[in-house]
């Protein structure tokens, strides 16, 4: 009876009932024509897309009016066989694979990945310390700008557009530190086994000093639009509940942990990077909703600029200590540099290399084509992403290449609540609990 | 660990190395089980299950520390029952993670699962291996005991077609439904083409030559 013509918004029989393609724009015609048919539940197909930045995420809900009565996640669509593909590769070149899996938070991927190399080679303790507070300062400039994302496009899907134009004027500036510390904007496979690619540029702690103080200023913006707004609270408060027992069975952490109370996070718990030394406090909620979650980030924002003005001192005190260990067999050899155009190689290396030093020219293609041996054995590490634990679980046989890596991605888990968290409400607060979880496709599928 | 022994240089064979190298023989190092005190919070871990768990001597094959992180090798008639007595007695309010490694050369123990626990109460992280043979890749699903294992389980089955018994709907889940082959099983291959670059062609990833 379909008086469809339209090829992409048609219906037709299969075996579980009728299905209709719907495009939008021919809503009244398609409430008419499911109106007239007696069956009440419904299956929607929100998806394979997402309306904003999260990636490709298809969500299966079963309706009874407006009513979810199933959620069904459909996932997969970004996989790109990451972890498979670093098992063909050294254990250096195996960074810039990691660092493409959460897209938005990749120095976080990068470090967890060499926290793990690191330990398996057992030179934990040699990083430099320079090294290690840089690593912790990008990484907390990294949780802003995926907070940065997780606010605005949250907002974005919940209909208020104006919170995303500040938040990603915020993320663009500590995308520019990004640049310039690293060379690139994202993807900058920056931190190395063994301690990070290079070190700040000149006058990079005076920049990052001015974009902490422009960044604190105008995260006031945000809050202003969004905190205590009457509309944003009707929307998010109570919604998306996941309480304390709900969290733990289902394995989640993070923001979505911390909005039930429990000040779990891996920097105070079970310190790495030194975290032990830095002042910053855990924000919590007890509401177990959207609005807490989002409270939750908006306060972390300020934690992580803490942090950051910290390690700034630290590292006015550390000027000069070398970035990478001691240990010739690790250290990679290759030295970048950063140019008008991005990053390249160092010309003093390539003139050592090439134009003065035969060791030094043996020793780089030994390094850089064979790589280090890691000694057999497995480890598992963890950092907290923006999104909760971040584990790394490494095997090696004692070759030059990782016999198994696997990312215990905190987007992946978390993901699994969703059905817990709409089941049950309305159909319209399906987007507000999944962009509360803030899960990163990237990171999902790997 | 793999008790395999590696030959040669690069791991090819049949492309005319005279250099001797192709001669080399280097055996995998193994971790064997490691003996009381394991140090740390390890003991007391290991002494509160022995109590919980009358049959502990049944159920873990061996007690592996290495790099500061303890491994029990559970057998897998065993694993529902040590999993509801760490999550209830042992406090392991957290399963975050399950994951696989395939070691072909390990006969009858060629597929094991990785189980990644943790204790919010105590602090505590433990690690959990049951290993499978390629031939009858069951274990029992610990979806009962924490709901949070079930998208990993099925991403081991997706990547190593790990049968987790028990399951509430045991289906691949990062690759398509009608996939054929199991992605990250060693004798699986990496594919990829050669590289054409400036007239000179180099192999796909997995055709290199790889130091051993």
């Amino acid at each position: 009876m379909s008086t469809f013509t339209d090829p992409y918004a048609s219906s037709r029989e299969t075996t579980e009932g009728r299905v209709y393609s719907v495009t939008g724009g021919d809503w009244d015609s398609m409430v008419t024509e499911i109106g007239a048919t007696k069956e009440e539940r419904v299956v929607v197909n929100m998806g394979p897309q997402h309306p904003s930045t999260h990636g490709v995420l298809r969500l299966v809900l079963e309706l009874e009016g407006e009513t979810i009565t199933e959620t069904r996640c459909g996932i997969g669509y970004l996989h790109t066989g990451i972890e498979k593909n670093t098992e063909y590769r050294s254990w250096t070149q195996g960074v810039t694979f990691v660092t493409r899996m959460d897209y938005l938070a990749p120095l976080f991927n990068e470090t967890a990945y060499c926290l793990g190399v690191e330990k398996l080679l057992g030179i934990t303790n040699d990083i430099t310390e320079r090294a290690t507070v840089i690593r912790v300062m990008m990484m907390e400039f990294n949780r802003i700008s995926s907070h940065m994302v997780a606010l605005g496009t949250g907002a974005l899907e919940l209909g208020a557009l104006s919170p995303m134009i500040f938040a990603f004027r915020e993320r663009e500036k500590v995308l520019d530190v990004f640049e310039m510390v690293a060379g690139l904007r994202m993807n900058m496979a920056y931190v190395r086994p063994g301690g990070v690619a290079q070190d700040l540029p000149a006058g990079a702690l005076t920049k990052i000093k001015e974009t902490v103080k422009e960044l604190r200023k105008n995260f006031k913006d945000n809050e202003k639009l969004l905190v205590g707004n009457s509309i944003w609270i009707k929307r998010t408060q109570g919604i998306g509940y996941l309480d304390l027992a709900g969290c733990t069975t289902l394995g989640i952490t993070g923001p979505v942990l911390r909005s039930t109370g429990l000040p779990w996070d891996l920097r105070k718990a079970q310190p790495y990077c030194g975290y032990e030394d830095y002042q910053f406090d855990i924000p919590t909620t007890d509401t177990c909703d959207v609005y807490g979650r989002f409270l939750i980030r908006m306060q972390e924002l300020e934690q992580s600029l803490r942090i950051i003005e910290q390690c700034v001192t630290k590292l006015e005190k550390l000027e000069g200590q070398p970035v990478m260990v001691a240990d010739k067999k690790i250290a990679w050899p290759s030295q970048l540099s950063i140019g008008g155009d991005g990053m390249g190689n160092s010309l003093n290396h390539i003139r050592e290399i090439m134009g003065e030093s035969m060791e030094a020219l043996i020793h780089h293609f030994k390094l850089v084509t064979e790589g280090f041996r890691v000694p057999a054995g497995q480890v598992y590490t963890t950092v907290e992403s923006p999104r909760g634990e971040l584990g790394v679980h490494l095997i090696s046989d004692g070759g030059t290449r990782p016999y198994r890596v696997h990312f215990r991605e905190p987007s992946f888990n978390n993901l699994q609540a969703t059905a817990a968290m709409c089941d049950g409400g309305q159909i319209s607060d399906v987007v507000a609990a999944v962009a509360s979880i803030d899960p990163v496709m990237g990171g999902v599928d790997r | 660990m793999s008790t395999d022994t590696n030959n040669g240089m690069f791991g090819v064979t049949g492309s005319g190395d005279t250099s001797g190298f192709g001669g080399l023989v280097k055996s995998v190092q193994s971790i064997g089980s490691t003996q009381r005190p394991f140090g740390g919070y390890f003991d007391q871990v290991a002494d509160e299950l022995e109590r919980a768990f009358p049959a502990f001597s049944d159920a873990i094959e061996k007690v592996v520390v290495d790099r500061g992180e303890l491994t029990l090798f559970v057998k897998r008639e065993r694993l529902f029952e040590v999993a509801k007595i760490l999550r209830d007695q042992l406090r392991f309010e957290m399963c975050v993670s399950v994951s696989g490694a395939h070691y072909p050369t390990e006969v009858g123990r060629e597929l094991h699962v990785v189980i990644a626990l943790l204790s919010i109460t105590n602090n505590q992280r433990i690690r959990l291996e049951v290993c499978v043979p390629d031939s009858d890749p069951h274990l029992p699903s610990l979806v009962e005991v924490w709901a949070g294992t079930n998208w990993h389980e099925r991403e081991t089955y997706d990547m190593f077609g790990i049968i987790f018994d028990n399951h509430p709907g045991l289906t691949r889940i990062l690759m398509p439904d009608d996939w054929d082959g199991f992605p990250q099983r060693k004798d699986y291959p990496l594919g990829g083409i050669p590289i054409e670059y400036k007239g000179a062609t180099v192999p796909a990833p997995s055709e290199r030559r790889s130091y051993q």
